[in-house]
């Protein structure tokens, strides 16, 4: 309308004559920032995300706020930790150095637009894999790195043997996520009350449930034992043993940039593949020269051109193992049993050994 | 427009449209307002290119569907099951709860600490002067965080009332103070509990006809009716003995702790949260309050104070029926922008987990549907909608009360 009326406006108007076609153009680069409020602007600039990346010299990576054993900054204010490895493991595919990773703490509201905007490149935050984050918010995830499921922590002191005694409950929930959804129909379908106390951080939920102020913690089990092993008296509380949701966790990407989601596919299925065939960060460089197993030549860019394939060298795999190990170091190294979180391997041990974990084939 | 194409005179030239300054402000002002719509025009259609090149429509259609979500302070009937309309609902009554209450007690102590301010006594002016200082000079959101802290960590945790044995006695056998909140009795409408309630407010209009009456009386012949001991009777008598008529029909619901094992059961459970956000909003914008108080009372000439002194008022007859009803001109202006003040800070509850519009609306609805855009704007109208209200009755009560010139 208003571009209209200036037109015909304009043969009446010389002095002033203003192509607002032109100034359109012109401002586009102005207004971009005012509009990323929605979060939704740079979506569209979704592709070549690597060329973004190469050329910035920085993966942005976001993670947690803060889960010892997951994501967290250590006392040197280092980055550290399972989902951290992911982040370091694609910058080194990638850029060729596992330290050049920005990373940036989300909240669970925050995560989603973070990386909807654009404001990072990927998100590696124990975010569970739906349907509805794939398809309608249009995230594409890449793969799961953490077979979770959510549970329960009480004080022991309370007696709580099963969740299913936790009638009337003030429960700590992290808004914002799934736990929240299944925690309503968990308690909807055993016909029992709570009250929900929604809380925005881990650490948040963590000085409430001390205080007291809520008698049940609630969020991924992986997560619940994390934050367990920070009190200071970590034998008195308990996990119940219900599991009431799957949540699988994964790295996940934005929709429309396939290019940029094999990378980080293909180097989270590197880390587990290496594992599977016993390639570790103590042997790899005695591997990497060349072996009679194809498969781990293929892998390791001796054999093929998988690195080509996906618009990297030929060393990309090597290094992204490099940079943490292998998906069975990582996982030792930061929640294993010799860790204060001392998760076990369970459903995320490899297909081998009766887990979950089942890369496709390199080939 | 109209100057454009419909000239006073008939020798308008194109030329004129800058050089004669009759219209020049005129064309100004057309090509900012084409700029302006243009902007408009450019980032509508940048984010609906935007939004369709991503696969993204705006659809309020969410909002009937079922949200999957509980909320633990609600004012009507909600369950998980409910629609995210109805969550939203939930936060409005929520947010108008909390608005409500903070305005009330924020006017009580802003009045109060505004006249003390101006008290004779050093040390009670000063005491006032460190609170307006203290209050109004921290961000409201390390208050809203304070006062959590203060209760979570201060008041005993729910279980200490639980049991046969508890190591906290309810208050009176009524009350519990706990970190989850405040358990207050609620009352229980028996049959005919209606009839007393309905009384009740019936003496409560009666009280202030009286008091009208009373005050009429003495403008027009000058007798002074009693006011203090008629009130308290008109107020309460009736309501006493209709109560005690009809049977008692009225009880109280007092929490029982030995209900449930987690926590307090029955009565009226006034959140932390809440009483966080309402205290921290209150003693925060009590301190603007107080000192617009202060500026009102102030702008009333001294020559009136000492004029109602002349004529044998005592100090605080003076206050009352000469300075404080001249003063409310000046101070109900700022006033209606320190109400906005609190019903637009109210929106920090998310702070504390309280459950207003942005933490239903704005928080767990947009995170869940991920419609970003359509619960911020919705968000955005709810608060200009109540906003607006509140500054529309604002207005019309400044205008019952201001300067009537004739």
């Amino acid at each position: 309308m208003a571009m209209h009326t200036d037109h015909k406006r304009s043969d009446e108007l010389p002095d002033v004559r203003v192509d607002n076609q032109e100034e359109v153009k012109m401002k586009k680069t102005v207004f971009l920032g005012a509009l990323t409020i929605a979060g939704l602007a740079a979506g569209a600039a979704a592709a070549g995300t690597l060329d973004d990346v190469k050329a910035r010299g920085t993966l942005n990576c976001g993670v947690t706020t803060g889960l010892v054993g997951f994501a967290a900054p250590d006392s040197n204010g280092e980055w550290n930790g399972f989902d951290v490895s992911v982040c370091r493991a694609v910058a080194a595919a990638a850029l060729g150095d596992p330290t050049a990773v920005e990373f940036v703490p989300t909240t669970g509201k925050t995560r989603f637009t973070a990386l909807a905007s654009g404001e990072i490149d990927m998100l590696a935050r124990n975010t569970t894999w739906t349907f509805s984050r794939d398809v309608d918010l249009k995230f594409e995830f890449v793969g799961i790195n953490y077979y979770d499921g959510q549970g329960f922590m009480v004080p022991r002191d309370l007696g709580v043997s099963s969740a299913k005694e936790l009638d009337g409950a003030t429960v700590c929930i992290q808004t914002g996520t799934t736990t929240e959804l299944n925690l309503a129909d968990f308690f909807r379908a055993n016909n029992i009350s709570y009250e929900p106390v929604p809380i925005e951080t881990n650490a948040e939920a963590q000085q409430q449930y001390l205080a007291g102020a809520c008698d049940v913690y609630t969020t991924d089990a992986s997560g619940l034992a994390a934050t367990r092993a920070t009190f200071e008296n970590p034998g008195d509380h308990v996990l119940l043993p219900e599991i009431i949701s799957k949540e699988p966790l994964g790295p996940l990407v934005r929709h429309g940039d396939n290019e940029w989601a094999d990378i980080v596919r293909w180097t989270l299925n590197a880390l587990i593949t290496a594992e599977e065939l016993g390639v570790t960060s103590t042997n790899i460089a005695e591997l990497a020269a060349g072996t009679n197993n194809p498969e781990i030549n293929r892998l390791l860019g001796t054999e093929g051109t998988l690195g080509e394939m996906l618009g990297l060298d030929a060393e990309w795999s090597k290094r992204a193992i490099m940079s943490g190990g292998n998906y069975g170091e990582i996982f030792a190294k930061h929640i294993g049993e010799s860790t204060p979180i001392g998760l076990a391997r369970g459903l995320n041990a490899q297909w081998t050994d009766g887990g979950l974990l089942y890369s496709p084939p390199f080939r | 427009m109209t100057t454009l194409t419909d000239p006073p005179q008939g020798s308008f030239k194109v030329s004129m449209l800058l050089n004669d300054t009759r219209y020049r402000s005129y064309t100004f002002q057309f090509i900012a307002l084409i700029l302006l719509i243009a902007a408009f025009a450019y980032l509508g259609s940048n984010l609906a290119y935007n939004l369709a090149e991503a696969g993204l429509n705006i659809s309020y259609g969410f909002l009937g569907e079922p949200a999957g979500y509980d909320i633990n302070q609600r004012l009507i009937e909600y369950t998980s099951q409910s629609s995210h309309w109805d969550a939203t609902i939930v936060g409005v009554l929520n947010t108008l709860l909390v608005a409500f209450l903070a305005c009330v007690t924020a006017t009580i102590l802003g009045v109060i600490a505004g006249v003390l301010r101006l008290s004779n006594n050093w040390l009670i002016s000063k005491l006032m002067s460190i609170y307006v200082e203290a209050f109004r000079n921290v961000p409201v959101l390390i208050w809203i965080i304070i006062i959590f802290t203060v209760i979570t960590a201060v008041l005993p945790g729910a279980r200490a009332y639980l049991g046969e044995d508890p190591d906290v006695d309810l208050t009176l056998g009524m009350f519990a103070f706990t970190n989850r909140g405040i358990y207050i009795p609620a009352p229980v409408l028996g049959s005919g509990g209606m009839a007393v309630v309905v009384i009740l407010l019936a003496s409560i209009m009666a009280m202030f006809a009286y008091r009208s009456y009373a005050k009429k009386l003495l403008f027009n012949t000058g007798r002074l009716l009693p006011m203090a001991w008629p009130s308290v009777a008109i107020l309460i008598l009736p309501a006493v003995i209709a109560f005690y008529v009809l049977g008692q029909p009225i009880t109280l619901d007092t929490p029982d702790p030995l209900a449930n094992r987690f926590n307090l059961r029955g009565g009226i459970q006034i959140g932390a949260p809440l009483i966080a956000l309402w205290f921290a909003l209150a003693i925060y914008t009590g301190a603007f309050i107080a000192e617009n108080v202060r500026a009102g009372i102030q702008a009333v000439s001294k020559g009136q104070t000492e004029a109602a002194a002349s004529l044998g008022l005592r100090p605080n007859r003076v206050m009352n029926l000469v300075v404080l009803p001249q003063a409310l001109r000046v101070i109900i202006p700022p006033l209606i922008s320190q109400y906005l003040n609190i019903t637009k800070n109210s929106s920090l509850a998310i702070a504390v987990g309280y459950a207003d519009i942005t933490a239903t609306l704005g928080g767990i609805t947009l995170n869940q549907t991920g419609r970003a855009i359509e619960s911020v704007l919705l968000l955005m109208l709810f608060y200009l909608v109540i906003s607006l209200s509140i500054s529309t009755v604002m207005n019309l009560y400044n205008r019952a009360v201001s300067l009537k010139e004739r």
